[in-house]
């Protein structure tokens, strides 16, 4: 059940990383439809660690362990609330930039969100 | 190393700060299962449990009494204790049936899983029925969750400073609760912050050298593991102003299993968890909590039972787990 799922993950986070791809060559960029991307929370790492994206993508962040976690960036311009086991938290990044972000439960986790 | 009669005590002091190495590595291993350490004039000193009968006749029954209690975690109940209630509840049996009663008892954080008040409630609930009435509590980062710690404070630290750190005297040693658990850098590790060592610092200046001291706060003030953020940032600047003293006990939470480690006249010392253990240092992917055999898990929780003896300078500190 378990392997079932994580390959559907990873089949999405290929679908959404197709998709924002097909975006950037795409003629005309003008009001495309939100892509999607998934950010795993697993023994205490977020994965991948780092994504570049196009504008306008939706980031959602899952918790996968046995203990909570939250997503909060370093400028403080998004901040989840405690995400405990299988919560999740989405974020749509409108503005490009480079975001750093923490778990400021267990700062040693930390991740960037790329926005092109 | 020679007899039988000797493996269990450090008789060697090379370099004469009351370190044995190999002795230092025996306390280490008894982690778990029970280490009973006194040091005095500097010298440490340590028994297994299993050697204690030997030496209780000897040793002096301690003036001051207390227990250490860490990370229940109310709340939690994944796979690794489905049932954090019911392991609390056997801690509290086990302090009630300690030889000499504690005063009192400390709690060195994560007393909730999500800082929900019912978490709370619930702790406060079953430490009631602990012989010591009086539990002095400092903030695990379980319990300051999306409030900064207010409702940690309002429930268990009023009166405290800043983020609710704060100190008081119990015949003749001083304790200090601090709090490592807020405003955390990325990357870093637990953090104290300039304006809580200031406080400390004028805490511990006016203290008599010979006061004995006991530090309490959850994530270890040495570095244990920094690579899973096992210690805290500014605790060098911290231990510093304790260098004068001549007996200071650190006692910690956080990392779910016993540890031990003497360093001039500073023991450090962490605490087991009442709810669940985790992996030791590197030895998993990540901290997180660790699955034992369901007949184990009682095994590796634990309380630790805090003796000082006057005119020793001296603090016992016995871990005793929650099996048995």
């Amino acid at each position: 059940m378990r392997k079932v799922f994580y390959l559907l993950c990873i089949a999405g986070v290929l679908l959404a990383m197709l998709a924002g791809r097909t975006r950037l060559f795409a003629a005309t960029p003008a009001s495309p439809t939100p892509a999607n991307m998934e950010v795993k929370i697993d023994n205490f790492t977020f994965s991948p660690a780092t994504i570049t994206i196009p504008a306008g993508t939706q980031v959602t962040w899952t918790n996968h362990d046995d203990i909570p976690h939250n997503v909060v960036a370093e400028d403080t311009s998004f901040k989840s609330k405690t995400l405990d086991t299988d919560e999740k938290f989405s974020y749509t990044f409108t503005k490009p930039g480079t975001y750093s972000y923490l778990c400021t439960i267990h700062p040693k986790m930390t991740g960037k969100v790329v926005v092109q | 190393m020679n007899n039988d009669k000797k493996k269990d005590e450090i008789l060697h002091d090379h370099n004469h700060d009351g370190i044995d190495r190999r002795g230092f590595l025996k306390c280490m291993a008894w982690a778990g299962t029970g280490a009973f350490c006194v040091i005095q004039g500097g010298i440490l000193k340590s028994y297994s449990l299993s050697s204690l009968s030997a030496i209780s006749g000897k040793e002096p029954k301690g003036e001051l009494s207390f227990v250490q209690i860490s990370d229940s975690h109310m709340g939690f109940n994944k796979p690794a204790n489905p049932d954090v209630a019911a392991t609390l509840k056997a801690a509290v049996d086990k302090i009630n049936a300690l030889p000499t009663a504690p005063e009192f008892m400390l709690h060195t954080g994560d007393i909730s899983h999500l800082s929900k008040p019912g978490e709370f409630d619930n702790v406060e609930q079953i430490l009631k029925d602990a012989k010591p009435k009086d539990v002095f509590y400092v903030p695990g980062e379980h319990d300051v969750l999306d409030d900064n710690g207010a409702q940690f404070r309002e429930r268990f630290a009023k009166g405290s400073q800043g983020a609710g750190w704060y100190s008081f005297d119990k015949r003749g040693v001083h304790f200090v609760g601090l709090v490592n658990v807020m405003d955390l850098k990325a990357g870093g590790m637990g953090n104290l912050g300039k304006e809580q060592l200031e406080w400390f610092e004028k805490d511990v200046k006016h203290l008599s050298k010979s006061t004995p001291i006991v530090v309490f706060a959850h994530i270890p003030l040495w570095s244990v593991y920094p690579e899973w953020g096992w210690g805290t940032q500014d605790s060098a600047e911290a231990l510093s102003y304790l260098k004068p003293f001549g007996s200071v006990t650190v006692l910690n939470g956080h990392i779910h299993q016993t540890m031990q480690k003497i360093e001039g006249n500073v023991t450090f010392h962490t605490a087991a968890s009442t709810a669940f253990p985790q992996p030791k240092p590197g030895s998993a992917p990540s901290p997180g909590p660790m699955k034992v055999p369901d007949d184990q898990l009682r095994s590796v929780l634990g309380i630790t039972d805090v003796n000082s003896v006057r005119n020793h300078h001296a603090l016992a500190v016995v871990d005793s787990t929650l099996a048995g």
